[in-house]
């Protein structure tokens, strides 16, 4: 048994602590907005934050989680954070998605950027480009992820 | 992909291979049949009916229109006047969830707020109105349903219309709409929700008048995606994210080389895995033989099929190797084979510029984002699929045929799938009928639970279905002008179609696939030997088709010729399109002008590359500007010129230029190749096969040329152009053409 703590709730699961976060939220506990894109960290479609830090859920055991907390898209993007909310609206006027499945990925790779940005500091292309490099779409969205990362950083402003 | 078949032959090919073992059993579905399967949902509150259905309660005849005709199967109206629109497509990025909605609502004058979005199922209503066959490829979408989804659109509203009327007793005809509301005299006012229930009740209209075009206030204008919200908030599901009661994973254990079977297998580690159900063989395409292992979830899945000891007979399967395959391709196109176009070659031992040129194109793994995966409920003669799919079609006739039942037995679910390039769509249904294979092993078991067959990233990328690797080979005589004399083309590559359902497109030895792209629209003198190999590498369509290899081809050696001859490589063009290619003419014109090409100075060390081509029956010409950076071609700026007459998402379009230009890019970068050695591919995952990311993305800017003609696709035109310009650009800064994809600096 493992505790978890996700999306600010509290959750038991029985699965061995050696399982990586992203098959416990999709399998175990049917939070399928995190997705399964190459299992060993190399597309960030399965970026989840582990107290506020992206990390690729697919390499990540339940057991580094152990007393820390798992934000995953669908509370980055449910209107309570302002980050999160930012990102989902900007994402949405750029119309960003185009099959979309990697889009959770992006939005909190994003999200985390943004949110470790200081106060009142616009981020420049270089440092959009560098903080996104980490997350593969196949569809080739990435310029409307520049555009949209750029315009949340200014909405947040 | 399948551009170049004619309507018929398709439902034709299909229905010889449903033939072929079901002998005895209908193909296709009975009229009552239809009407019980479009009621998952078509005959809720306020939709319409279908028209059978209405006129056998007004006692009328028989229906005249065909089921993809009808409204009732497209179109719902509920009383809080939200209007659903069902699409006959598989949505997998390129939009047309948006874009088939958008157009059926210009034609009911919907309220555009109130639209949403479904996906279709395997019935009859949602096959492609012009091939009759559920398909998703060739960028047809639009470019066939465009006047099916006005005319449904159209229908719904005469019919909504005529309720309205009957309502106020008045004539219809003194009646108007406007975005989702009916307006009759003395300022009388009904919702579309109001009225669909009473409209459900009256004839569908055969005939019906279009709006001219210049009326249009939805088609035209860059309207934002309806499933935008979802995609960005992890709320949109695929056919990954299924989840049935007591449903279990399957992970399959590929041989490591195409077509090998199991020597030797000891499962016991694999058993005793925690979650583990059952360890069945199965048998794969091309006579391979796999090993499923079935458990709770992916992980448990995983870990046991990673712990099976298993040897393979390797001995009886051809193992191929890269090297070797090119030097076999080197000898084939050098011996006389059939002719695409067979012109004089005599002109080319005198003509004053010779060119020779060979170009080499490996094979290349689709990768769409989301893994490959099928879901499979097994019932007493009854089976039901959640897949996402090109190909529901071929994938239903694919699966009866697996399971041993008949088409109408199957129950097809199309999911929204996270990309596809072609992947998704298999003439064998490889892995939906893998996935058919696996559900009835386990079945056989007995275990009855639904089983979802997950791929992982290695077995995709080690999968095979790949863009066929290409050797091409060019000898051109042309004179000082840059008039092509004679030019002597072969091409080597393994047929995409033959063996398939769609194999009666193979004609004379050709596949059209490969040969796509070649010559047109320059008139030029060309002989086009072609030459299809076997070789035991599982292949398909990429996103394009022949056009991947054979635009880069021509491309660059239209431009190597005005190098040579020194002309400037859009004069050139301009030149040879003469007035015999406005299209090619208008798009190249546009990009041209939008990019300030050889108007506006370069950074030292940067140039400008041009290609322009057509594809799927839309042109696209790209200006681009590229340099060197440390021996390394940059991409930075890319500006698009679009042929697809009329545009109905203009935002839509941009965004599949611009995907469809980085896909183009994936083919130049290091790691953009699929190889082997052995018999074993070479890469496994996105470390070695390796696919843009955003550091790698140019500055793009799409421009569309205006037009008022019935459009065409976008899907796939966007992707051939681009790697022969900015392989140009980079042969105009080094002197040195580029002929391999992925680009080789020496």
């Amino acid at each position: 048994m493992s505790a978890l703590n996700i999306n600010g709730r509290e959750y038991t699961v029985d699965v061995d602590p050696s399982t990586p976060i992203l098959w416990t939220l999709r399998d175990t506990l049917g939070m399928t907005g995190t997705k399964f894109g190459c299992g060993a960290a190399l597309c960030g479609a399965c970026t989840v934050h582990l107290d506020g830090q992206a990390i690729r859920s697919c390499v990540t055991p339940i057991a580094a989680a152990q007393g820390k907390k798992i934000t995953t898209i669908e509370a980055a993007t449910d209107g309570s954070d302002p980050v999160g909310t930012a990102v989902h609206e900007a994402w949405v006027k750029h119309d960003v998605a185009q099959c979309g499945y990697c889009q959770s990925g992006q939005i909190m790779s994003a999200t985390a950027f943004l949110k470790a940005q200081p106060k009142g500091k616009q981020p420049t292309a270089a440092e959009i480009d560098s903080a996104m490099a980490g997350n593969i779409c196949r569809c080739g969205t990435y310029a409307r992820i520049r555009v949209a990362v750029a315009d949340a950083a200014k909405t947040l402003a | 992909m399948l551009n170049e078949i004619f309507p018929d032959e398709i439902p034709r090919a299909l229905q010889h291979m449903l033939e072929h073992d079901q002998a005895d059993g209908p193909t296709t579905l009975p009229r009552r049949s239809f009407l019980k399967i479009v009621g998952i949902g078509g005959l809720a509150l306020g939709a319409f009916p279908h028209l059978a259905l209405a006129q056998e309660a007004n006692g009328g005849a028989a229906a005249p229109l065909k089921p993809n005709q009808q409204p009732s199967a497209f179109v719902q109206i509920a009383p809080n006047g939200e209007v659903t629109v069902t699409i006959n497509r598989l949505e997998f990025g390129q939009g047309v969830q948006t874009s088939l909605p958008m157009i059926l609502a210009e034609e009911l004058d919907a309220d555009w707020s109130l639209v949403r979005a479904r996906n279709g199922n395997g019935d009859a209503a949602y096959q492609d109105p012009i091939f009759g066959v559920h398909l998703t490829g060739g960028s047809n979408s639009i470019k066939n349903s465009y006047t099916q989804y006005r005319e449904l659109g159209a229908r719904a509203r005469a019919m909504l219309l005529a309720a309205a009327a009957a309502r106020w007793n008045v004539d219809a005809n003194s009646l108007s709409t406007q975005a989702g509301t009916v307006l009759g005299p003395a300022g009388r006012k009904a919702s579309y929700g109001e009225l669909a229930e009473a409209a459900m009740a009256l004839p569908v209209p055969e005939k019906v008048t279009l709006k001219d075009p210049k009326e249009f206030r939805i088609i035209g204008h860059a309207t934002t995606r309806i499933d935008a919200k979802a995609k960005s908030s992890g709320q949109q599901d695929f056919g990954i994210d299924m989840h049935l009661p007591g449903q279990l994973t399957a992970v399959v254990a590929h041989p490591p080389v195409f077509g090998a079977r199991i020597a030797s297998l000891d499962d016991s580690a694999a058993r005793a895995t925690q979650g583990v159900k059952a360890v069945l063989r199965v048998p794969l395409d091309g006579g391979a033989e796999g090993v499923a292992v079935l458990a709770d979830g992916y992980w448990q899945a995983k870990l046991a099929r990673d712990a099976l000891k298993l040897e393979w007979d390797l001995a009886s399967v051809e193992k191929v190797d890269s090297e070797k395959q090119l030097l076999q391709y080197r000898e084939l196109a050098g011996q006389p084979g059939p002719l695409r176009f067979d012109a004089d070659m005599t002109p080319l031992a005198t003509a004053t510029h010779q060119l020779e040129a060979e170009f080499v194109f490996p094979y290349l793994a689709h990768a769409p984002m989301e893994p490959l995966n099928c879901t499979v409920q097994l019932n007493e003669g009854r089976a039901e699929l959640w897949v996402g799919t090109q190909f529901p079609g071929g994938d239903s006739a694919a699966a009866a045929k697996v399971l041993n039942l008949k088409p109408e037995q199957i129950q097809m679910n199309v999911q929204t799938a996270g990309g596809g390039f072609g992947r998704r769509g298999v003439p064998t249904g490889d892995f939906v009928v893998l996935a058919c294979e696996v559900a009835k092993a386990a079945r056989a078991a007995g275990l009855n639970a639904p089983v979802r067959t997950l791929w992982s990233r290695e077995d995709d990328i080690k999968g095979g279905y790949y863009r066929p690797m290409h050797l091409h080979r060019a000898r051109i005589g042309f004179d000082e002008s840059g008039k092509v004399l004679a030019w002597d083309h072969a091409l080597v590559g393994q047929s995409i179609l033959t063996g398939t359902v769609f194999g009666g497109r193979v004609k004379n030895g050709i596949d059209p696939t490969a040969t796509e792209g070649m010559r047109d629209p320059y008139p030029l003198p060309m002989r086009l030997t072609v030459h299809h190999p076997n070789v035991n590498v599982p292949i398909l369509w990429w996103r394009s088709v022949g056009s991947t290899h054979t635009a880069f081809v021509m491309e660059t050696l239209i431009d190597e010729i005005a190098r040579t001859t020194k002309q400037d490589p859009v004069a050139y063009r301009m030149k040879l399109f003469a007035d015999q290619s406005p299209r090619h003419r208008a798009a190249l014109q546009l990009a041209v002008d939008k990019s300030e090409y050889g108007k506006r100075p370069l950074p030292a060390g940067h140039a400008w590359g041009v290609a322009v081509h057509e594809s799927f029956s839309s042109v696209v010409a790209y200006v681009v500007q590229a340099s060197l950076e440390d021996g390394r071609p940059v991409l930075h700026q890319v500006t698009a010129g679009v042929h697809c007459n009329l545009v109905v998402n203009p935002r839509s379009v941009e965004a599949q230029v611009q995907g469809a230009a980085l896909m183009g890019l994936s083919m130049c970068l290091p790691g953009g190749a699929i190889t082997l050695k052995d018999g074993v591919v070479q890469q496994s995952n996105f470390a070695d096969f390796s696919v843009p990311r955003i550091t790698d993305m140019p500055e793009i800017a799409v421009h569309i040329v205006p037009s008022a003609e019935p459009p065409t696709g976008m899907g796939e035109p966007g992707l051939p152009p681009l790697a022969p310009a900015f392989a140009n650009a980079i042969a105009s800064l080094t002197g040195k053409p580029l002929r391999e994809l992925p680009f080789k600096m020496t």
